[in-house]
């Protein structure tokens, strides 16, 4: 599995007639990691938006998906009052479903054994966070476009997420995350930095 | 190859319908209110008619089709606002937007979903509010079939409004502008089928045409409602 | 053809070509109005039943036949919005919301009036009325989403699946008022039905009904100038424009 999973040429993104981004271009291989970085405001959210598919009027472009696309954004996509292998097995993003065996274990990867089946509202914020990110371990598929993953996650979320990230990116998918946090990937992810075009 | 096509296209749509459609279901249920609330505004409305137009019983069962249809038509309007609220601020309605499956198939499973637990509920527990109001009980069947038939046309034109105003603060009241004047022909050929049924006349055409709303309805107003979506999750 | 289609998404040339329509149609608009008004009302003979006045019927039927049809037109440009996404179609729908509103308004204020001397009341739930006061809610409705919505592109594109939605349901709202109707018709109101009108009357009748159409463009492409004034007040081809024009 290798070549091209997202090709994005010249892509600028507007708020109301404010102009955040203009001129970007970004082209993702089967294979790379790469973090989306710049202050608050400058269209990070936006630029992923776009990119997923998800806005029309406010960015313009040539935006190319050559995958699947998993994206997760500030927003959980989880009923409270369903437990997380409901909320799993009948997931939004649809694609298929997943089986309840390959479910237990995605909890399990993200520490949730024993809250199987009580309701997300009776689960604490930070076991919510991890109801949604159990979703990567369940992906199938290859490109993922992951907004700001590690807020609201703990010390230990964290080194597992890291860990997620570089399993899939070593199993030939790609992931596109954006973070205001330092880069805690050394050489191994590629910098997007999103206050270079927006000045250039 | 025709067999394949089929299990290969349209057997992962009916899983993926049939999950979201238990989601919603199990979620709705978890909540008993929201069930209850609807039957509830029902028979409190019911009640203002006769306090409003006086206790004659005469009078009554001459306007019941009228005021139960109203009625049942703003039970709708009021639960209706809120049919793609909970998705849209959960972030799940962006899912279902770049989901492989189509839009309009998971907006339709939501709207069932929404008929199921109140159109439904209420179109069984109809002959009760009837009897309030002296309406004969050979009309009942008429009754009870046109209201589900109806609370279904009615689900699914106020999904439309729902759809398109879901991104809105208080959008509760522009909702009932969008959405009444469409209501129009429901309220009408329901009306018309539970007098037919007082008159002992014969309600099957006005039936029919419920019927033939619904149908086409079910076609077309979800690819309405999935464009009025994605304006809404992009706006 | 398509070059035509092409050009209409340029603003420049937009405003340009609708000040060239605009320069010619309203004269005409003007004439129309006046000649048809004036045949109408002085010069087309008295009704043998309703004597004088019938001759609101100038000004309520074409009211009545531009409001439906404006309804038509809106969702018509709904339609290339969504489809070929032109912004002038977004443009065209903004401005003939509240143009269709009005003309609607026109027609049942002018249907009450009338319904005075002829029925004895001022408002009848009659058939024709009822319809005209949906369709008025529909327009209404339109206008309400478009004030909604902050961003202006997606308000658009909401009216006009909003508008498409109203457009296939309007042949069977009007056709179940219809039937509500004929159920409950009260015997002391007989409308005149299929009634034949003496083409003395219809000619002035045809007049206005021109004229009508005429004003709704005009004024529809006024609205439209004015958007787009508004949303290019930057530019560098519209100062160019305005100053050089005048």
């Amino acid at each position: 599995m290798s070549g091209v999973l997202l090709n994005a040429t010249d892509v600028a993104v507007e708020r109301g007639e404010r102009q955040l981004l203009t001129g970007v271009s970004l082209t993702v291989s089967a294979g790379e990691l790469w973090q989306v970085t710049g202050a608050n405001g400058l269209g990070k959210t936006s630029l992923l938006r776009g990119l997923a598919g998800l806005s029309r009027f406010g960015v313009t472009g040539d935006i190319r998906l050559m995958s699947p696309v998993l994206y997760l954004g500030h927003l959980p996509a989880n009923k409270p009052l369903l437990s997380p292998i409901d909320n799993l097995r009948w997931h939004p993003s649809g694609r298929r479903q997943a089986a309840l065996s390959e479910i237990e274990t995605a909890l399990a990867a993200v520490g949730l054994v024993g809250f199987e089946d009580s309701p997300l509202n009776t689960l604490s914020a930070g076991q919510q966070r991890r109801v949604a990110l159990a979703r990567l371990w369940l992906a199938s598929e290859p490109l993922w476009l992951l907004d700001e993953p590690f807020t609201a996650v703990d010390i230990d979320g964290v080194q597992l997420l890291e860990q997620r990230l570089v399993d899939h990116v070593e199993e030939g998918g790609a992931v596109v995350f954006t973070s205001h946090q330092p880069n805690r990937f050394g050489d191994r992810v590629n910098i997007l930095k999103l206050g270079e075009f927006a000045s250039g | 190859m025709a067999e394949r096509t089929n299990t290969e296209i349209v057997q992962p749509l009916m899983v993926f319908l049939r999950g979201q459609l238990m989601r919603h279901l199990k979620s709705g249920l978890r909540r008993p209110g929201e069930v209850a609330n609807p039957l509830l505004f029902f028979v409190m409305v019911v009640t203002l008619f006769p306090l409003g137009l006086g206790p004659d019983p005469e009078r009554l069962r001459e306007m019941a089709p009228g005021i139960l249809w109203v009625v049942a038509l703003l039970s709708n309007l009021t639960t209706s606002h809120r049919l793609f609220a909970g998705d849209f601020e959960d972030g799940s309605l962006e899912q279902l937007a770049i989901a492989p499956q189509p839009l309009a198939l998971s907006s339709l499973a939501q709207t069932l979903a929404h008929w199921l637990l109140s159109g439904v509920t209420l179109s069984l527990a109809a002959p009760l509010f009837g009897l309030m109001l002296g309406l004969p009980v050979a009309a009942m069947p008429t009754l009870m079939f046109s209201l589900l038939l109806g609370s279904l046309c009615l689900a699914l034109v106020g999904s439309v409004g729902a759809a398109l105003t879901v991104g809105i603060r208080r959008g509760g009241l522009l909702l009932s502008l969008l959405v009444i004047p469409l209501y129009v022909p429901v309220l009408i050929f329901g009306v018309s089928a539970v007098s037919e049924a007082i008159i002992d006349g014969s309600p099957a055409r006005w039936l029919a045409l419920l019927g033939a709303f619904a149908a086409a309805g079910l076609v077309l107003i979800p690819l309405a409602v999935s464009a009025a979506l994605r304006i809404s999750i992009d706006a | 053809m398509w070059s035509i289609v092409h050009k209409m998404g340029s603003p420049p040339w937009f405003y340009r070509f609708s000040g060239l329509v605009i320069r010619w149609l309203l004269p005409i608009v003007v004439l129309l109005l006046v000649v048809g008004a004036i045949w109408g009302l002085m010069f087309a003979p008295a009704d043998f039943k309703q004597g004088n006045s019938y001759r609101i019927i100038f000004i309520h039927v074409p009211a009545s036949v531009v409001a439906l049809a404006g309804y038509y037109v809106m969702a018509f440009a709904g339609a290339v919005s969504l489809i070929w996404k032109i912004k002038m179609a977004d443009l065209a729908m903004r401005a003939i919301a509240p143009v269709g509103a009005a003309l609607t308004f026109i027609a049942l204020v002018t249907g009450a009036i009338w319904g005075k001397p002829t029925w004895g009341t001022w408002w009848v739930w009659d058939a024709r009325i009822t319809s005209m006061l949906i369709l008025l809610f529909l327009y209404l409705g339109v206008v309400a989403l478009f004030g909604a919505y902050d961003n202006k592109v997606a308000a658009a594109k909401a009216c006009a699946v909003l508008s498409l939605v109203g457009m296939v349901n309007i042949p069977i709202i009007y056709k179940s008022v219809d039937w509500w109707y004929s159920l409950h018709q009260p015997a002391s109101i007989k409308f005149t039905g299929e009634s034949t009108i003496d083409p003395s009357m219809l000619y002035p009748l045809l007049l206005m009904i021109a004229a009508f159409y005429g004003l709704f463009t005009t004024v529809m492409l006024l609205n439209m100038r004015a958007d787009l004034m508004a949303q290019n007040r930057r530019a560098s081809w519209l100062e160019r424009d305005l100053l050089g024009e005048d």
